[in-house]
């Protein structure tokens, strides 16, 4: 007995200190708040029926949202434990075990359960609607992308209080991660996680892929297409030929971990570079997989808030075409000092700096855009403008640290951390916040606060810049990436202080913002024209929140920034007065989706537990739910004419 | 009929009887395409299996190489049960087209039973080399191996079940166009299958023969 309660002190990590008691004590607090609420409120059939079950792109959209906002505090609130650790010499605050778990859960987190879902929960949001259809190509898929998402969003928090968090960084290189050096579950959690949430980021690339090839509106071709969408299109090819590197590389290392094999260790023939190799073969694309999106977004914001049409369209898909090409030709910049040689290093040298060329292209064109426009400066417009000086330093410091003989210097530094936060942040968080200010009365019929949200921006890109521009002096001045405590008397202390205080600020910011939301969702106005920015593009055709058919008629579309023709020719969304409705058809919610995410999570369970029986138990589970979903031929239904017209009428379009 | 390019449209299109009945919904043709797709992340992920495996094939740790442990018969048999499952799997798909349930369904089990011939012969394998100390924990040689042909008899092994509940389906409910439309995805996964098993043959057995 004496021996089972130890294991589990150990597994529970009650022997870790006050910070894991706290988080327990929050975890619990808010896990009985949430059940206890539901079953006060009578909302668990409501949850289920209208969420948890839910195909309609809109709906799960938001609920990538939702889950990234989230994500983003818990990354967030990562990255103020590790700023307060740096704010000056020789600080304790987290020990070196801690800190280390710390800075590789913030990076895993912002980029594969923030940024990911943060950017594809707006491919949801409004891609169906910007081309005119009324669903993805494959709905129910779609819903299991969300899942396996959220399973492996939970598995990968659940590393925090449970047997302990990964320490390897985001980029977890072996040797270093292997048992020899690194035993217990943390890494498995990182390789099961990433595992489950890739597999479903493959679906949602094929989904979409498809969806904008297949299921645009008669008259939409793709030289019409909105600019987001043409971004969404071309990440989507990304995806998936990018994603099963990943997924090679992870499995690759976890039968290491699990089965002993010699992929990546130093003995027994094995070769750690290859995972490197393998690794940033997805990485770099991935960072591109994060930022065209949000190219997208500004692309819709700034015309839209400049009243013009953008400028430049072929030219801004050409860019987009060459960054993803190009995109694959790049990953060894990340690792220029391992020695590959003059001439590799020559090649990724050159290579990587050729995709400043689109990126300039893509710049010259939003500012053409607002030239001779009549600028309107929403809390949607500010980031999109905001955006541009920003990303532009990111830009050009990457350039710099493309130069091999230079990127010596650079190496692993302040320097290269305060680079790709500025093109992260400034380019990808800055889109998304744009996105949300944007999308925002499409997605629940109210509109944010704009004072609260002018709040925001400057709060935030205020506190961003005093948080990360310090840092290219840190780099200068010597001062390497996840180093956990510094001693005095190099001149850093006052330089880290400086960045600490801005990320406070940045803390304020994110504060300013969920008040927005909070505030705005009680007294904010209400959007009932369904298109508040005057806007472009077919999505603010629609009623705000978009009826669950989206188009009671498909429209037929004349030409580029087709909302905006179809304003100025006096068209209706529904076509011409007296065409009938036909019913709709529609396909059905269904449960599975969630029951097999489930089950990943519990075969994910054991495989970082090295529990077999619970692995082999969540594998079947698998198998049978999709066995379950091939015999399944009755999965849609018909939305009848009465009821489209009730819907219609009640918002005004009859 | 259940048809998600309808749900876009909102009516159903006529069907052109020149087409093959698999095409004979726009969902149909969605979800082919989409597979197709599929196929290209998979290929992907094949790559780079292939490349680990080159890039391990010398580092044995002083353990069994490629040439002492690959046995000509048993992946020559290999091979041949394979490449005629395709061709059977093939004849499926002609019987299909002209509407044949049983002939269909014949020529599938026919290919499921080689499929499985092909997965013994390569357990038999995977035994014999562990019987003798070859596992995937010797060295990175056999590491790569093992996941590489390894993961292909995973497909193989997914793809004999799908096959199976296909045949189910078929049995039920006859030749519909989404019977059709489920016989012709799985038989594309089974080509791509055996497409990949001759880079294996080529790559893994005769180069590893060789060299």
């Amino acid at each position: 007995m004496n021996g089972f309660a130890n294991w589990a002190v150990h597994f529970f990590m009650l022997d870790e200190g006050p910070l894991i008691w706290l988080s327990d004590f929050l975890i619990g607090c808010a896990t009985i708040g949430i059940i206890v609420a539901l079953t006060y409120f009578k909302l668990w059939k409501w949850l289920w029926d209208n969420w948890l079950t839910t195909v309609d792109h809109k709906k799960i959209g938001i609920m990538y949202l939702v889950a990234a906002v989230l994500m983003l505090f818990r990354g967030g609130t990562d990255g103020l434990l590790m700023r307060a650790q740096l704010s000056w010499p020789n600080l304790h605050f987290l020990n070196a075990d801690h800190y280390d778990q710390i800075f590789t859960t913030h990076g895993t987190i912002m980029i594969l359960f923030m940024a990911m879902p943060a950017i594809i929960g707006f491919f949801n949001v409004a891609v169906p609607l910007q081309i005119g259809c009324r669903d993805v190509a494959f709905p129910y898929l779609n819903a299991i992308s969300f899942w396996l998402f959220f399973a492996a969003a939970l598995l990968f928090n659940l590393s925090f209080v449970v047997g302990g968090s990964p320490d390897g960084g985001w980029t977890s290189y072996p040797p270093y991660v292997e048992n020899a050096f690194d035993p217990g579950p943390g890494e498995n959690y990182f390789l099961v996680a990433l595992q489950i949430t890739g597999i479903g980021t493959i679906a949602t690339g094929v989904n979409f892929l498809l969806t904008i090839l297949r299921m645009r509106a008669p008259g939409m071709t793709m030289m019409r297409l909105p600019m987001f969408t043409w971004s969404v299109f071309i990440t989507s090819i990304i995806i998936v030929f990018a994603f099963p590197v990943l997924t090679v590389a992870l499995a690759l290392l976890l039968i290491d971990r699990d089965f002993g094999s010699h992929f990546f260790t130093v003995t027994g023939g094995g070769m750690p570079m290859q995972y490197i190799n393998l690794f940033w073969i997805w990485g770099h694309p991935e960072v591109y997989i994060v930022i065209l999106p949000a190219f997208g977004i500004f692309s819709e914001v700034v015309s839209t808030f400049s009243h013009k049409r953008l400028f430049g369209y072929s030219a801004m898909v050409v860019s987009m075409i060459a960054i993803a090409i190009l995109s694959f030709i790049v990953w060894v910049h990340h690792f220029f000092t391992m020695g590959a040689g003059p001439g590799v290093n020559s090649f990724f040298g050159v290579s990587t700096m050729a995709i400043a060329i689109p990126t300039g292209v893509k710049i010259f064109n939003w500012l053409f855009t607002m030239h001779k426009g009549r600028v309107e400066f929403t809390s949607a417009m500010l980031w999109a403008v905001g955006f541009i000086p920003n990303f532009l330093i990111g830009g050009l410091t990457g350039v710099m640290l493309a130069v091999p003989p230079a990127d010596y210097q650079y190496h692993n530094s302040y320097f290269l951390i305060a680079h790709f936060h500025y093109v992260l942040i400034g380019g990808t968080v800055f889109g998304v916040f744009a996105a949300i200010y944007y999308w925002w009365p499409k997605m629940f019929g109210v509109l944010l606060d704009e004072k609260l949200g002018r709040w925001h921006f400057w709060t935030f890109m205020i506190g961003f810049n005093i948080c990360f521009f310090p840092q290219f002096f840190l780099g200068f001045m010597g001062m390497q990436r996840r180093m956990y405590t510094y001693p005095a008397g190099y001149g850093w202390g006052i330089i880290n202080l400086i960045s600490t205080v801005g990320a406070v600020l940045m803390g304020v910011g994110f504060l300013i913002f969920v008040w927005n939301v909070l505030w705005s969702a009680r007294f904010g106005q209400r959007d009932t024209t369904g298109d508040p920015w005057d806007g472009r593009s077919l999505e603010w055709a629609t009623t705000s929140p978009a009826p669950e058919y989206n188009f009671a008629i498909i429209p037929t579309i004349k030409g580029r920034d087709a909302w905006w023709l179809m304003k100025k020719t006096g068209e209706s969304i529904n076509g011409p007065k007296g065409v009938p409705f036909r019913p709709i058809h529609m396909p059905n919610n269904s449960g599975r989706p969630i029951i097999m995410s489930l089950f990943f999570f519990i075969a994910g369970a054991g495989f970082i537990f090295q529990w077999w029986i619970l692995a082999i138990i969540g594998l079947l589970g698998v198998l049978v739910t999709m066995a379950q979903r091939s015999f399944e031929y009755h999965d849609h239904h018909y939305i009848p004419v009465e009821e489209i017209e009730k819907t219609e009428a009640a918002a005004g379009r009859l | 009929m259940s048809n998600a390019h309808t749900a876009v449209h909102g009516d159903h299109h006529p069907v052109d009887p020149s087409i093959p009945v698999e095409y004979h919904e726009e969902e149909n043709s969605l979800r082919i395409a989409g597979f197709w797709v599929f196929l290209g992340s998979d290929l992907v992920l094949f790559s780079c299996l292939f490349a680990t495996y080159v890039v391990m094939h010398g580092r044995v740790a002083g353990g069994p190489t490629s040439q002492q442990l690959f046995d000509v018969t048993g992946f020559t048999i290999e091979t041949i049960a394979l490449l005629f499952s395709s061709f059977t799997c093939g004849l499926a798909t002609y019987e299909m087209r002209r509407g044949n349930r049983n002939a269909m369904v014949t020529w599938l089990f026919i290919t499921v039973a080689l499929g499985l011939v092909f997965l013994g012969f390569e357990i038999d394998e995977f035994v014999h080399n562990v019987s003798i100390g070859a596992t995937m924990q010797r060295s990175g040689f056999l590491s790569a191996f093992f996941t590489l042909v390894g993961t292909h008899g995973c497909h193989v092994t997914m793809g004999t079940l799908w096959m199976l509940s296909v045949i189910i389906q078929l049995i039920r409910y006859g030749i519909t166009p989404i019977t059709a439309r489920k016989a012709f995805i799985v038989s594309i996964y089974w080509h791509f299958l055996d497409a990949v098993w001759i880079f294996i043959f080529t790559v893994v057995y005769l180069t590893g023969k060789v060299v």
